[in-house]
């Protein structure tokens, strides 16, 4: 403004004559910048009041934990990725009201032994590193061979737990026996204590040290594995968390593997999705679990060997070792 | 109490003090020596921990199947031979045999040493020794781990204590008698005697305050021996599973620690001089200490053995099949003939309960008890419940390696260390009480002759 005034003053002086109608030329000019910043606030503020009217197409109804709906701008919504501390806070409570439990159908198994590949994927393991191994079993010599998946029992009494100096392995509500390799000191009493043999150790790096790098630890799948610690089978915890049945149990192309809650009384079929009632399965089929005398009252029942759909055939790779 | 200032009591320390504060000197050649080789060997040893720090326990001889193995059997050998020190002082010592006090300082200097070890042994055995504040952070009351760890440094603080009281006066008559000797042992000796001016008073507190250790170490050693033996029986394993571990385990450790306890007194005779005060009769007392717990111990063994050799229990019997016929039975059989039953017969000679051949018997004896514990610890977990199967051919018999043994090596080696150094800086005979002892056995030596002549 002041700059225009200048102009105009020096304009008069030179051509005096005039004056009168610039004078009048100033003052329109004036008043039309005055009028064209009005209107420019105007716009602006309308601009605003137009894009404030536009907002609640933009934002996402979001459900927070303690169960309110609320809205967020749909630019400011992450995606969520849980911490160490939420890994370790849930992992070691476990889902409510959940009791799990695995049946193993020992006449429907031939030694595929996908579940033992799913699983070692899974977790990372090498192919000798076993959460789940299938056994060659033989009572006595007049009894048949017969194979035998063999998970960790996820006791109710777990020597295991007992054991542990520092609270590394434990027992979660929903049944489950998880180990921390967090805290895990690596000095191997649970594993003098399982008679189950269903503990593993990382006596060097684990298979997969370099790709799992930067990786926030899973307490309910165990990866990433760490050397000097304890692993072994987690009943496949974090799928349950999201839904679904185990690795191993939906790897199975033989039906041999059913999953599900004590609490329910259902155990569902990896292979068919059947789910069943776990008393009928047990009760019809004559079902068992290993070594009840030791007192540690597992959660994995098996099913006879009896009408074998599948022939004992002893695997390629010969001798694999001792026979129970 | 005798009264320490009568001239005969002064002229006897004197005279015991002088034999005593001799090997006090830690500039001769063979000391030079001896700490160098052990400081050189331990060093190349700490080497190989290194090895094991950088890539994992991978480099021992240890697999799922076998997860515990020398190192375990190592703690349990140095937990067991930390015992003779509550054996000699406590037992013996409390029951009031006199004999014992020459050989009681040894036999603590020998508990401090192992239990020391014993702490640092569990430690190259863990996957993640890093974590090992864990244990106090995070320790759950429950697990037998943690009461080890409770005991093992409690045993440890105790007999620290129980060598270092008495040593008091001792220091306190010798820190005038160390001319030649560097100054800062002198200095030492005058800082750890506490001013003590061998009042009356002095030695009343003093004595109480070794007999209540005398009593709270008893119960703590059993504890140790006892908690290391359940580490091992709270499993449901053949082999392990035995409601006998605890005394098995502590009539066992009675024989290491003595033959230790024997082996350190022939090496002190000899190069310390010291025949005079560890005589042929402290030998032959010890000879036949060796031969009872030997015998008890034997007693422990058949039970161990021929109860669940009589049943036959499935898994019992395949252990028990490997250790009388099998892969160890060799190993076993050295073991239980070459370090229990022939020296039981060899000691019920009297020729054999001299110097001599009481430290070639101990030799035996020591080594075989090694033996031992690795027959305990390891052949158990080769035949778990359940069939090993589908693992490395390697996985299913254990064998050490060569850094695993060089590890193993460093414990033996810093117990080594340690007795040296407390043997060669501090007296290794109870100074004072011999000298009260000396004009004791002199009064009975008259008094015997007095109702002789009656």
């Amino acid at each position: 403004m002041s700059e225009e005034k200048k102009t105009k003053k020096s304009e008069s002086s030179e051509i005096e004559r005039i004056l009168e109608s610039s004078r009048r030329e100033f003052l329109k000019k004036a008043g039309l910048s005055g009028a064209a910043i009005i209107t420019g606030a105007a716009a602006i503020y309308a601009g605003f009041r137009h894009e404030k009217g536009k907002r609640p197409e933009n934002v996402i109804k979001v459900l927070t934990p303690d169960n309110r709906l609320v809205e967020i701008p749909a630019d400011q919504v992450k995606d969520y990725k849980p911490g160490l501390k939420v890994f370790q806070t849930r992992g070691r409570a476990g889902l409510k009201g959940k009791k799990w439990v695995m049946l193993i159908d020992l006449s429907k198994c031939r030694n595929a032994r996908k579940c033992v590949t799913a699983c070692q994927a899974a977790h990372h393991l090498r192919p000798y590193e076993y959460h789940m191994n299938t056994l060659i079993m033989q009572e006595s010599v007049n009894m048949p061979a017969y194979y035998m998946p063999k998970p960790c029992h996820h006791c109710d009494n777990p020597p295991c737990v007992s054991v542990c100096p520092v609270d590394a392995t434990f027992k979660r509500q929903d049944g489950i026996v998880l180990i921390d390799n967090e805290r895990c000191i690596g000095c191997r009493f649970c594993m003098a204590a399982c008679p189950y043999s269903a503990r593993i150790f990382h006596w060097q790096d684990p298979q997969n040290t370099e790709e799992d790098k930067g990786e926030i630890y899973n307490i309910e799948l165990n990866v990433p594995q760490k050397r000097g610690t304890i692993s072994k089978c987690l009943f496949s915890a974090d799928r349950l968390r999201d839904g679904m049945l185990p690795y191993c149990v939906s790897a199975c192309p033989n039906g041999v593997y059913y999953f599900g809650d004590e609490n329910e009384d259902a155990v569902t079929n990896g292979t068919t999705k059947e789910t069943v009632s776990l008393k009928e399965l047990l009760k019809k089929n004559g079902g068992y679990q290993l070594l009840t005398e030791l007192g540690t009252k597992p959660r994995v029942y098996y099913l006879p060997p009896k009408n074998r759909l599948f022939e004992f055939e002893e695997p390629d790779s010969g001798t694999q070792g001792e026979k129970s | 109490m005798t009264d320490h200032d009568n001239q005969q009591y002064k002229d006897r320390l004197e005279k015991v003090a002088s034999v005593v504060l001799r090997p006090v000197r830690i500039n001769n050649k063979g000391f030079i020596l001896w700490m160098g080789f052990l400081i050189v060997a331990f060093a190349a040893c700490l080497f190989a921990y290194s090895i094991q720090l950088r890539k994992g326990l991978i480099v021992t001889g240890l697999r799922d199947y076998t997860s515990w193995g020398m190192y375990i059997a190592n703690f349990v050998f140095f937990v067991a031979t930390s015992l003779v020190g509550m054996l000699i002082s406590c037992v013996l010592g409390l029951i009031g045999f006199k004999w014992v006090k020459p050989v009681a300082r040894i036999a603590e200097i020998i508990a401090i040493a192992f239990a020391a070890v014993a702490g640092l042994v569990i430690i190259s055995d863990m996957g993640r020794p890093d974590r090992l504040p864990y244990v106090f952070m995070f320790g759950r009351v429950q697990s037998p781990i943690l009461w080890d760890v409770t005991v093992v440094t409690t045993y440890f603080a105790l007999s620290l204590l129980l060598w270092f009281f008495p040593l008091i006066p001792d220091l306190a008559v010798a820190k005038n008698k160390l001319s030649g000797r560097p100054a800062f042992l002198a200095k030492a000796y005058e800082i750890l005697s506490f001013k003590w001016v061998h009042h009356e008073e002095q030695y009343r507190i003093l004595h109480i305050a070794v007999r209540i250790l005398l009593i709270l170490v008893v119960p703590t050693a059993f504890a140790i021996h006892t908690v290391t033996s359940w580490l091992f029986a709270f499993t449901p394993r053949a082999g392990w599973d035995s409601s006998i571990f605890g005394p098995y385990f502590i009539s066992g450790a009675f024989v290491s620690g003595t033959s230790a306890l024997l082996i350190a007194m022939y090496f002190f005779r000899k190069n310390y001089k010291f025949q005079d005060y560890l005589t042929d009769f402290h030998f032959e007392k010890l000879g036949r200490v060796l031969f009872l717990v030997s015998i008890v111990y034997l007693y422990f063994n058949l039970n161990e053995f021929l109860v669940p050799a009589y049943k036959m229990k499935k898994l019992d019997a395949i252990h028990l099949h490997e250790l009388f016929m099998g892969k160890y039975a060799l190993l076993f059989w050295s073991v239980q003939l070459g370090g229990l039953v022939i020296p039981i017969i060899i000691l019920l000679i009297r020729k054999m309960r001299k110097p001599l051949p009481l430290f070639i018997i101990s030799m035996f004896v020591f080594a075989a008890s090694w033996l031992k514990r690795f027959i305990i610890v390891v052949p158990p977990q080769a035949h778990p419940f359940l069939p090993v199967q589908n693992v490395p051919a390697e996985w299913h018999i254990y064998s050490p390696t060569l850094i695993e043994t060089a590890i193993t090596m460093a414990s033996l080696l810093l117990a080594l260390i340690i007795i040296t150094v407390l043997s060669k800086l501090f007296p290794v005979l109870p100074v004072c009480e011999l000298a009260e002892d000396e004009a004791i056995a002199d009064n009975e030596l008259l008094s015997g002759i007095e109702n002789n002549s009656k």
